[in-house]
C-alpha cells in the first residue's frame, strides 16, 4: 500500500523530511515571536538590553545577611542578593529537612506502634497540604508573636518577637583568622586520615579509631590554638532602643517561615524516601550481620545504611532540587530572593521582564544542574563498584 | 501419647490485646517509657484540639446565641477565657470559597459542572463500572459541556473568569492542566525518545528546561512574558495565561513520567509489533503505549498530585483560588485575625482531594503488582 509513494517510503528520506519541517516550523514561529515583541515592546516604549542592570535599584531590601544593601545600589547587587538569600534558605533547609527527614524516616520504622504511627500522620499531613499555605501559615503564626518591648526572651541572650529571632552577632578579631585555618586544615587532614585508614584496613585488616581522631582533629586543636591566642572572639548583644533592637544578628520571620515549610514540607518525602531505601536491603542482611555478632547500631551503620544509600540517594537529588526551586514561593511572605527581589520588584521598577525573567530563569537553571552534579558524583561514589 | 499430640496453646502474653500491646507497645523498656511519653503528650494535646476545634468552637452562634457576622462577634474575642475556633467566617463566606465570584442566579451551572465532573471521572477511577464504555463518551466531550456551561454561549449568560473563584479556579486549573498536559506529556515522551536527533533534542531540551525552572517563573512568564509575544488584538485571559503556563509546567513532569512507562516495555514487544509490519504510530498507539501508560499510572496521579497542590500559587500572579479567596477574606476588617480558621479550612480542603488521590493511587499500584504479567522474560 505504502509503496506507491515511491521515494516517501523511504526511511531515510522521510527521517530527514520530518526534521527539516519541524526546524523549519520551530523557525517561522521564532521569527513570528520575535518580530511581534520587537514591535509591543516599541509601541509600549519598554527598554531592551542589558544596562538597566547598572542603573539605582531605589528600593530597600530587608533582609540581606551577607551584603550591605542600600537603596542607591544598583540592580545586579538586587540580583546578586536575591541568589544569595535563595541559596541561604535552600542550603539551611537541605540540611535541615535531610536531618529531620533521616530522623522520621527511622522511627517510622521502629517497632513502637505509637511512634511509627504518629510520623505516619505528620507525614501524610504535611505532604498532602500545599506548600504556599504552610508557608503562609508559618509566618501568621510569627508575626502573631508578642511585639518587640514583649519579646519573649530564651537563655537571657536571644529574644523573640514578631520582629524575628535576635541573638548575639559574633565579632571576629584579629586573630581569628588562624583559627579559622586550622579548622580547614583539619578538615582536609581528616579527610586524608579518612582514606588512608580505608586504605590500609582493606590492606591488612586493621582498624584505625577514624572518627574519634577526626574530632580531636576538627574541635579540639583549633580550640586550644583559639585559647592559646586569647580567645579573639567576641559578642555584640542585641539592646532593646525605643521600638527595636538595636544591634546583635536579626533572623527576619519571613525567613523562619521559609526555612520551617521548606524543610518540614521536605522532610516528609526524604523520611518516606529513607524508609523506601532501608526496606529494600534485604532481611537475610540484618539477620546475616546479627549472626557473626555485630551489635544493632553497627547493623545499621555499617550494613544498612550503606545499602540503603544506593536506593536513597538518587530521589533525594530530585527532592534538594524541589527544595530549591520551592525556594521561590518566598515572595508570597516578602522573603527577598531572587523572584521576589529581582523578577519582582527589579521588574516592575524597569518594565524589562523579558531579561529579568531570562536572568531568573538561567539562574535557577544553573543552580538546578550544579545540584544535580554533584549529587551525580555522589551518586556515583556509592553505587556497586566491581573490584 | 495423647497428651504429645494435644496441641499446646501459645503463651497468653503473645497473642490477643496483651500480647499486641506487649510486642507493639511495651517491647522492653526503652519503648516502654517511649509509649508512656507519647500517650502523656497525646493526652495534653488531643483534648485541647478537640475543645478548640469542636467542643468551644462557634459554627453559626457565639456563647451568647447571636449569629454571627463579624469577628468581634466569635466568643473568643467577646470573652478570651470562653471560646475556641470561629468558624462562623467559613459558613459566612461559604460561597465564595466554593464559587467565588460567580453570580448567584446563575449558581446551578457550577453546581451543574461539579457533579458532571464526578460522573466524568467515574469510569476512569473504576474501570469495572458497568457500561463503562458510554460513561467513557460523556467524559471526552465533558471538557466542552463545562467550558460552556461555566463561561457561556449557546444560549447561556456570559460569565467572565475574573469572577470565578475558589474551589471553581482550583478544580479548574487542575482537571485541566492534567487533561491537557497528558497527551501533549506523551508527545514530548515519544519526542524524547525518538530516533530522530533533532525532535529528540528539542524535546529533552524543552523538558529540562521546564523541570529546570520553579512554577512561579512560568507563571510569570504566562502574565508578563506572553501578552508581548502575541501580535495586537488577541488579548489573553488571564486564567487562560494561567492554564498555559500551568499545563507546560505539568506536561513535562508527565513526559519523564510516561517516559519511565516506555522505558519498562520490554524491547521484544517493539521487534513483534514490527515484524508485523506496523507502523511507528500504530505500534505506539495500539501496543507500546497503552501498556506503557498502564504501568505509569500511579506515577502519573502522584505528579498530578503535586499539580494539584501547585495550583494555588496562582495567587502571586493575582488569581483567586481557595487559597486567594481565603486570605482576601483575611484581609476583610470584618474577619481580621482568623487566620487559623481559615487556614485550617483551606488545608482540610486541599486535604481531602490530595489524600484521596494518594489512596487511590495506591490502590493502583497494588491492583497493578498482582494484577498483569508484562510479558518479559
Amino acid at each position: 500500500m505504502r509503496s506507491n509513494l515511491g521515494f516517501f517510503s523511504d526511511e531515510k528520506f522521510r527521517s530527514i523530511f520530518f526534521q527539516t519541517l519541524v526546524v523549519g516550523l520551530f523557525a517561522l514561529g521564532l521569527f513570528f515571536v520575535i518580530t511581534t515583541t520587537s514591535y509591543n515592546l516599541e509601541k509600549r516604549n519598554i527598554a531592551t538590553g542589558w544596562s538597566f542592570l547598572q542603573n539605582p535599584a531605589g528600593f530597600d531590601i530587608s533582609f540581606s545577611p551577607f551584603l550591605e544593601f542600600k537603596s542607591t545600589d544598583t540592580h545586579l547587587k538586587v540580583y546578586f542578593v536575591g541568589v544569595l538569600n535563595t541559596l541561604l534558605v535552600s542550603v539551611t533547609g537541605c540540611i535541615a529537612a535531610t536531618i529531620l527527614g533521616f530522623i522520621l524516616g527511622i522511627v517510622r520504622l521502629s517497632s513502637n506502634w505509637l511512634l511509627s504511627r504518629l510520623v505516619y500522620i505528620y507525614v501524610e499531613f504535611s505532604r498532602n497540604v500545599p506548600l504556599l499555605l504552610q508557608i503562609i501559615l508559618w509566618y501568621s503564626i510569627l508575626i502573631q508573636l508578642p511585639r518587640v518591648k514583649q519579646s519573649l526572651q530564651v537563655l537571657d541572650v536571644f529574644y523573640i518577637s514578631n520582629r524575628g529571632l535576635y541573638s548575639p552577632r559574633p565579632i571576629f578579631e584579629s586573630g581569628f583568622s588562624y583559627v579559622s585555618i586550622a579548622i580547614v586544615l583539619a578538615l582536609i587532614s581528616s579527610f586524608l586520615i579518612n582514606r588512608w585508614a580505608k586504605k590500609r584496613q582493606d590492606k591488612t585488616g586493621q582498624q584505625f579509631p577514624v572518627f574519634s581522631s577526626s574530632i580531636g582533629l576538627i574541635f579540639i586543636v583549633p580550640l586550644i590554638l583559639f585559647f592559646i591566642l586569647g580567645s579573639p572572639l567576641s559578642f555584640e548583644h542585641p539592646e532593646l532602643k525605643g521600638f527595636n533592637f538595636k544591634g546583635g544578628l536579626v533572623i527576619r520571620p519571613e525567613f523562619i517561615a521559609m526555612f520551617l515549610a521548606l524543610s518540614i514540607y521536605t522532610a516528609a518525602f526524604i523520611s518516606e524516601i529513607v524508609r523506601a531505601g532501608i526496606m529494600s536491603v534485604s532481611k537475610g542482611q540484618r539477620e546475616a550481620s546479627a549472626a557473626i555478632g555485630l551489635k544493632q547500631t553497627w547493623i545499621m551503620r555499617l550494613i544498612i545504611i550503606p545499602q540503603a544509600l544506593r536506593v536513597i540517594v538518587p530521589p533525594l537529588t530530585s527532592q534538594y532540587l524541589n527544595l530549591t526551586k520551592n525556594s521561590s514561593l518566598g515572595i508570597a511572605v516578602g522573603y527577598a530572593d531572587l523572584v521576589h527581589g529581582f523578577g519582582g520588584i527589579s521588574l516592575n521598577q524597569t518594565g524589562q521582564a523579558i531579561e529579568c525573567m531570562a536572568i531568573v530563569m538561567a539562574t535557577y537553571l544553573s543552580i538546578s544542574l550544579t545540584i544535580s552534579f554533584f549529587m551525580n558524583i555522589y551518586n556515583r561514589s556509592i553505587q556497586f563498584k566491581e573490584k | 501419647m495423647s497428651e504429645m499430640n494435644e496441641v499446646r496453646k501459645p503463651p497468653v502474653a503473645t497473642t490477643g490485646i496483651i500480647g499486641w500491646l506487649r510486642i507493639n507497645l511495651f517491647f522492653n523498656w526503652t519503648n516502654s517509657l517511649i509509649t508512656l511519653f507519647v500517650v502523656y503528650c497525646l493526652y495534653q494535646f488531643i483534648p485541647w484540639i478537640l475543645d478548640w476545634t469542636i467542643f468551644s468552637a462557634d459554627f453559626k452562634y457565639n456563647y451568647l446565641g447571636e449569629q454571627i457576622t463579624n469577628q468581634e462577634m466569635c466568643s473568643r474575642n467577646l470573652d478570651p477565657e470562653n471560646g475556641g475556633a470561629c468558624w462562623a467566617v467559613i459558613y459566612v463566606r461559604f460561597y465564595q470559597f466554593i464559587y467565588g465570584f460567580y453570580p448567584k442566579v446563575e449558581v446551578w451551572r457550577v453546581n451543574l459542572a461539579y457533579i458532571m465532573l464526578a460522573f466524568a471521572l467515574l469510569p476512569l477511577l473504576y474501570t469495572k463500572l458497568p457500561y463503562r464504555k458510554y460513561f467513557l463518551y460523556f467524559t471526552y466531550i465533558f471538557p466542552v459541556i463545562a467550558y460552556f456551561l461555566l463561561n457561556g454561549g449557546l444560549g447561556f449568560t456570559e460569565v467572565s473568569t475574573n469572577k470565578w473563584g475558589g474551589l471553581l479556579v482550583t478544580l479548574v486549573l487542575g482537571c485541566t492542566g492534567i487533561a491537557l498536559a497528558f497527551p501533549i506529556g506523551i508527545m514530548l515522551a515519544l519526542g524524547r525518545r525518538s530516533k530522530l536527533p533533532v525532535i529528540s533534542m528539542m524535546c529533552t531540551l524543552f523538558i529540562e528546561f521546564i523541570r529546570g525552572v520553579p512554577l512561579i517563573t512560568l507563571l510569570f512568564f504566562g502574565m508578563v512574558m506572553l501578552p508581548l509575544f502575541l501580535p495586537e488584538g488577541i488579548d489573553m485571559d488571564g486564567l487562560v495565561r494561567v492554564l498555559v503556563a500551568v499545563t507546560l509546567f505539568q506536561s513535562a513532569y508527565m513526559a519523564e513520567v510516561i517516559r519511565g512507562g516506555l522505558q519498562a516495555i520490554p524491547p521484544g514487544q517493539y521487534e513483534a509489533a514490527k515484524s508485523l509490519g506496523m507502523s511507528y504510530w500504530r505500534m505506539n498507539l495500539l501496543i507500546i503505549l497503552p501498556q506503557a501508560i498502564r504501568i505509569s499510572i500511579p506515577p502519573i496521579v502522584n505528579t498530578s498530585i503535586g499539580l494539584f497542590k501547585d495550583t494555588t500559587l496562582v495567587i502571586i500572579v493575582g488569581i483567586l483560588d481557595l487559597l486567594g479567596i481565603g486570605r482576601g477574606t483575611l484581609a476583610d476588617t470584618n474577619w481580621l485575625g482568623l487566620s487559623y480558621e481559615i487556614y485550617f479550612f483551606v488545608s482540610l480542603v486541599f486535604f481531602i482531594f490530595t489524600f484521596g488521590m494518594s489512596r487511590y493511587s495506591l490502590y493502583l499500584e497494588k491492583k497493578l503488582k498482582t494484577g498483569i504479567n508484562m510479558g518479559a522474560d
